[in-house]
């Protein structure tokens, strides 16, 4: 039996970028938080052994223990789902700062076009453009609406770029310059200007220069060490929640963080939520935490599974497209590669940082005219700079085999003389792609695992296809000596995949038919129930995810305000 | 030269096999394990380094066993200088210590696969859904290892260690393929990525972890290893070499 505690204002599940914007907004305004997380607490101190390559990109040391939760995968409704048993996809945070500890730091914008994605392209390319087992929506609230959202996330974050003239308008400059140019970043710059295009330096989280934010969090510059994705910034450059957001929560002294605290269950009565319970990780006791508001903020595949898992919200249903919790889970599609090889160059990529890269805007969203193909949306096509660890970085020409002496003498001979001409392109939600809960497997908890139903469609296909002429285009541009272009998307392989933006599920729009949230995130069928994070996207655009999150918290974060001065629905 | 550093270690082996029956120390010719065995890991270790015998009490204390049997060792130690071999760029998994990260790392939690989703049923998985198996790390390797031996002796009539390269090359081809047996109802390909991706692992990951001797691994390949800023380094067009540095070096912080 779970034992019960006072009750509070708000209690917020997981201590990431949404649930650490949402604490901190609220407790600045004088609000009691409780804010629970499955993890452990973490700062910066934590990361003095950081740069370890094995332990914290190998061995997922930030990442969700699978032994306690995993999902389940299958790419279609005739198979059966089976538990993603270790890491090879996508990777999902733990602990305090989440995925915004361990995440590579580029922050983009979406376009105008995406959220009002199926609007226009109606308009432009009239209602069949798509078949109508794609399932875009618009997203009830549009660019516009969202713009000064996004301003406050890139302020607060300290946000380095420059101002993008295909992209939508901005109020203001980024708060910080571009990142700098090295070599390889340079070589792209000049082929794509030569190919006609417009290159500009990625939207970086990680510092250009040092910086204060409007809550008085100072941040020095990076230093360009090449440990970001999968590692915690023990400098403090990267913009992290766990340096940004929840200090300034925890300095007000109405945020109860309680750690090591997995929430289970939302209590509810079908509208409205009272509380949620949660285990100690540590202990197995069980508690229950009563609230007037209850904020879901943990990861994408767990914000949905907590809700079906509580009953709450109307599930979607595949065969006749009703419902709504599990709809339009989207995925990202990056096969369309060219990977340059040179015979006579080095360049120092040892050294660089998680959003360092220079890209070009021509191909997504609506950017070109998509007339004459088969897709919507498009790819970020570009080129960065991560640093190339010695474990993850064995890459040699076509036909080398994987191992033995040619193996070994290749991957050394090109171990700084390679890099990848890149194609991040956008996901477009369909019927049969969603999640639920799996029938067999359970948690270390005893609740059903999150069940995904997916695999890339011909939509998908069809933009790898397209995209890959265009990176092979740049690489020749650019003049290496061996380019391999990877022409094809093939199958959804849970254990090989590597992009890691996972959205959807949960999703915001305009109508309480298609939809699971409002413009405020606020829960259509539970008003007192506010469900953050890129679970709320209705697709996936081409860019990374967490500028759009983050802006979308800062507006979820607005909203829980509203609704405790005045209750109710709010629009 | 790959496959002349490579007839030595086969040699060496052979060798190592020759005093053993000598010795008297085998069994109907199979070598002894246990007590016996490992009497001889101070004879046969110095024979393996090339460079002047430097005092013993000076090594690593870290280049000693916590999982596998000396012969186990040996045979890991065979098998993943194959998959990286000493070559013209510099040493080997062998030289470079990977079989003692190996070692090391079956007898760790991860050894024990203590953060992946071990509860069942157990099916059958499609291509794209990744391993669904119930064996263990530390129990496939150990039964990849005997498996190794059992397929060579039945293919060439020998050991794998006593194998010429070329004929350990065309085993391990084999098991990467999958042709080999399957392993406790394993797919032998199953073995060898585990095989492969530990080594590799072995002869990059930070010294601290047993493996990348005097971080010769990364000498190879130019990487520097751990540091606190490139940032003057990534802006220059000309390649800039620097001594590794491993994590050892951020203790003083």
């Amino acid at each position: 039996m779970a034992t019960k505690l006072p009750k509070v204002p708000v209690v917020v599940v997981g201590m990431g970028w949404a649930g650490g914007i949402v604490a901190s907004e609220l407790t600045k305004a004088g609000i009691k938080v409780v804010g629970l997380e499955r993890g452990k607490d973490r700062n910066t101190s934590d990361y003095a052994m950081g740069h370890d390559e094995l332990r914290y990109q190998h061995r997922e040391e930030l990442m969700q223990d699978l032994s306690k939760e995993t999902i389940t995968h299958r790419n279609n409704e005739k198979m059966r789902a089976l538990p993603m048993r270790d890491y090879g996809t996508f990777i999902v945070g733990d602990g305090v700062g989440g995925a915004g500890s361990h995440w590579n730091g580029q922050t983009y914008r979406f376009l105008p076009y995406d959220f009002e994605i199926k609007t226009l392209t109606d308009k432009k390319y009239g209602a069949n453009k798509l078949n109508p087992e794609y399932t875009i929506q618009d997203w009830g609230m549009t660019y516009g609406e969202i713009e000064p959202y996004y301003d406050t996330f890139e302020k607060m974050a300290g946000i380095s770029g420059e101002t993008v003239e295909l992209y939508g308008k901005r109020s203001n400059p980024y708060p910080t310059g571009p990142m700098l140019k090295t070599p390889i970043m340079n070589m792209f710059e000049k082929a794509t200007k030569n190919l006609g295009y417009t290159p500009y330096v990625i939207p970086s989280g990680n510092l250009s220069e040092s910086y204060e934010n409007p809550d008085g969090i100072s941040r020095a510059a990076c230093q360009y060490c090449a440990y970001c994705e999968n590692f915690g910034c023990e400098y403090g450059a990267k913009a992290d929640p766990a340096v940004t957001v929840i200090p300034v929560a925890k300095k007000t002294g109405n945020l109860e963080l309680r750690t090591h605290s997995n929430v289970i269950e939302i209590l509810n009565d079908g509208s409205k939520a009272s509380g949620v319970i949660y285990v100690d990780t540590i202990t197995g006791e069980e508690f229950e935490q009563p609230a007037d508001v209850v904020v879901v903020a943990s990861y994408v595949f767990n914000n949905a599974r907590l809700l079906l898992n509580s009953g709450l919200g109307k599930p979607y249903n595949s065969a006749d497209g009703t419902g709504v919790i599990g709809k339009n889970y989207c995925y990202q599609v990056s096969s369309a590669s060219s990977m340059m090889f040179f015979e006579d160059k080095e360049f120092n990529l040892y050294g660089g940082a998680g959003a360092l890269g220079i890209e070009i805007p021509e191909f997504v969203g609506d950017n070109f005219d998509h007339s004459e193909v088969n897709f919507i949306h498009g790819a970020g096509i570009r080129v960065t700079q991560y640093g190339n660890r010695p474990i993850a970085n064995n890459v040699v020409p076509k036909g080398t085999p994987s191992w033995g002496a040619e193996f070994k003498d290749q991957s050394i001979k090109y171990a700084n003389s390679f890099f990848p001409v890149k194609s991040q392109g956008a996901s477009m939600p369909y019927r049969y792609n969603y999640l639920d809960l799996d029938p067999t497997y359970k948690d270390a908890y005893g609740k059903p695992l999150l069940r995904m139903t997916f695999d890339y469609t011909e939509q998908d296909r069809e933009l790898v296809k397209y995209m890959s002429k265009v990176t092979h285009k740049i690489a020749e541009e650019i003049g290496a000596d061996i380019i391999d272009t990877n022409e094809k998307q093939g199958d959804f392989n849970v254990n090989k995949d590597t992009n890691t933006h996972n959205t959807g599920g949960v999703i915001m729009g305009s109508d309480p038919e298609t939809s699971a949230l409002n413009s405020y995130l606020q829960m259509w069928d539970a008003e007192n129930v506010f469900v953050v994070g890129a679970s709320a996207f209705p697709h996936n655009s081409s860019f990374n995810p967490t500028g759009t999150l983050g802006a979308l918290s800062y507006r979820a974060a607005e909203g829980i305000q509203k609704y405790i001065k005045e209750g109710g629905s709010l629009v | 030269m790959a496959e002349h550093e490579n007839g030595k270690i086969s040699q060496r082996g052979s060798t190592r096999r020759v005093f053993l029956k000598n010795s008297g120390l085998t069994v109907g010719g199979v070598v002894l394990g246990g007590a016996l065995g490992s009497l001889l890991g101070g004879s046969s270790e110095p024979a393996s380094h090339t460079a002047p015998a430097a005092p013993a009490l000076t090594v690593n204390p870290a280049e000693a066993l916590m999982f596998f049997t000396p012969e186990q060792y040996q045979l890991t130690q065979a098998a993943a200088e194959r998959i990286y071999p000493k070559d013209d760029n510099g040493p080997g998994a062998m030289e470079l210590n990977a079989a003692i990260y190996i070692d090391h790392q079956l007898a760790s939690p991860w050894g024990i696969n203590s953060k992946e989703y071990m509860a069942g049923p157990f099916y059958k998985a499609e291509e794209t859904q990744g391993s669904q198996i119930r064996i263990l790390r530390k129990d496939l390797f150990l039964l990849g290892l005997k498996s190794l031996d059992a397929y060579s002796s039945k293919k060439f009539e020998s050991n794998f260690i006593d194998l010429a390269p070329e004929d350990q090359d065309l085993v391990l081809t084999d098991f990467s393929e999958g042709k080999a047996p399957d392993i406790s109802g394993v797919k032998s390909t199953l073995f060898f990525n585990l095989l492969r991706s530990m080594t590799i692992e072995g002869v990059y990951a930070d010294p601290v972890y047993g493996g990348n001797k005097n971080m010769e691994g990364w000498a190879m390949r130019k990487f520097p290893g751990s540091r606190m800023t490139y940032t003057q380094e990534i802006q220059k067009e000309q390649f800039v070499k620097l001594d590794p540095q491993g994590l050892n070096s951020h203790m003083s912080h």
